[in-house]
């Protein structure tokens, strides 16, 4: 299956809160980034944590965040690993 | 929720459950676990990690394949065999200083850097060095230039990073063991310079 973003893609962290184990710190949430690379496929732990056998294979990206976008203030950046569900694009018209 | 650690004692108590059943059933014999966690951690050593860097720094073939494919090039010298994780080296430059964290827990290339130390699973180190590393890293004594970008890698996934740091001044002379010498822990994890 193709990745859905490719090296440089602008994408957002969805803003979810789920009862369950994520993989998506709380302060990344509704977050905007850009796709660094993507580092394999690996089965989303959201579900395997869970106890599920059947989790689905999902592609993992390292996403680059500007400390000022996740903070509002520094100048330094955080990579993170996240899973494909977790990210959707941002549009070029979009600011 | 992982970030929360209040269900750890619920964890522990179902792992010796485990361990105790497994052991009952004749399983696992007494002791079997601990033989092969022994055996893991006598493997896992930052010595590993300093003799990946010194071989980096000698031969700059070996350098692009690391930065390349880190599993793959470590895997040339013999560690991380079967290992299901990816290894991703960061490397140190004039301009981009790295530095590692997982904000869940503690995830580290353990086979490379050895058990991690107490602060790296500390809450403080967790929750700050995402938000503030510069005054972090001047905590532990590394001052980095106000030009110096620092990127900050969260391991929030399969992927466990290690830092490739900057090569001392005046080591050309330097052989490979002696540099590997040089390597400390912290500066595979980017809280120390060489």
């Amino acid at each position: 299956m193709a990745d859905r973003f490719a090296p440089g893609a602008r994408v957002r962290t969805f803003r979810h809160d789920p009862p369950h184990h994520t993989r998506l710190p709380r302060y990344a949430r509704g977050k905007r980034g850009v796709v660094v690379e993507p580092e394999g496929r690996a089965e989303l732990a959201d579900v395997s944590a869970q106890g599920h056998g059947d989790a689905p294979v999902e592609q993992v990206y390292a996403v680059r965040f500007a400390a000022r976008d996740l903070w509002g203030e520094g100048d330094h950046h955080v990579v993170l690993d996240l899973w494909e569900s977790y990210l959707e694009e941002v549009r070029d018209d979009e600011r | 929720m992982s970030g929360d650690h209040h269900d750890d004692a619920l964890i522990s108590r179902r792992v010796r459950r485990l361990e105790t059943l497994l052991e009952e059933r004749g399983v696992l014999s007494g002791g079997a676990l601990d033989e092969a966690i022994d055996a893991f951690l006598a493997q896992s050593s930052p010595a590993n990690g300093a003799r990946v860097v010194a071989r980096a720094w000698v031969d700059p073939s070996f350098k692009s394949r690391l930065l390349a494919d880190g599993t793959a090039a470590v895997q040339e010298l013999g560690y991380m065999e079967g290992s299901y994780q990816r290894l991703r080296v960061v490397e140190n430059t004039e301009s981009v200083h790295n530095v590692i964290v997982c904000t869940l827990c503690s995830c580290y290339p353990l086979r490379l850097l050895g058990p991690s130390p107490s602060w790296y699973k500390s809450e403080s180190y967790r929750s700050r060095v995402v938000r503030e590393p510069r005054a972090v890293l001047a905590e532990f004594g590394l001052a980095l230039p106000a030009g110096t970008e620092i990127a900050v890698w969260d391991s929030s996934a399969e992927t466990r990073y290690m830092v490739l740091p900057r090569r001392p001044a005046d080591t050309e002379s330097f052989p490979e063991e002696e540099l590997a010498a040089r390597v400390t822990r912290n500066a595979l994890i980017g809280t120390a310079a060489v």
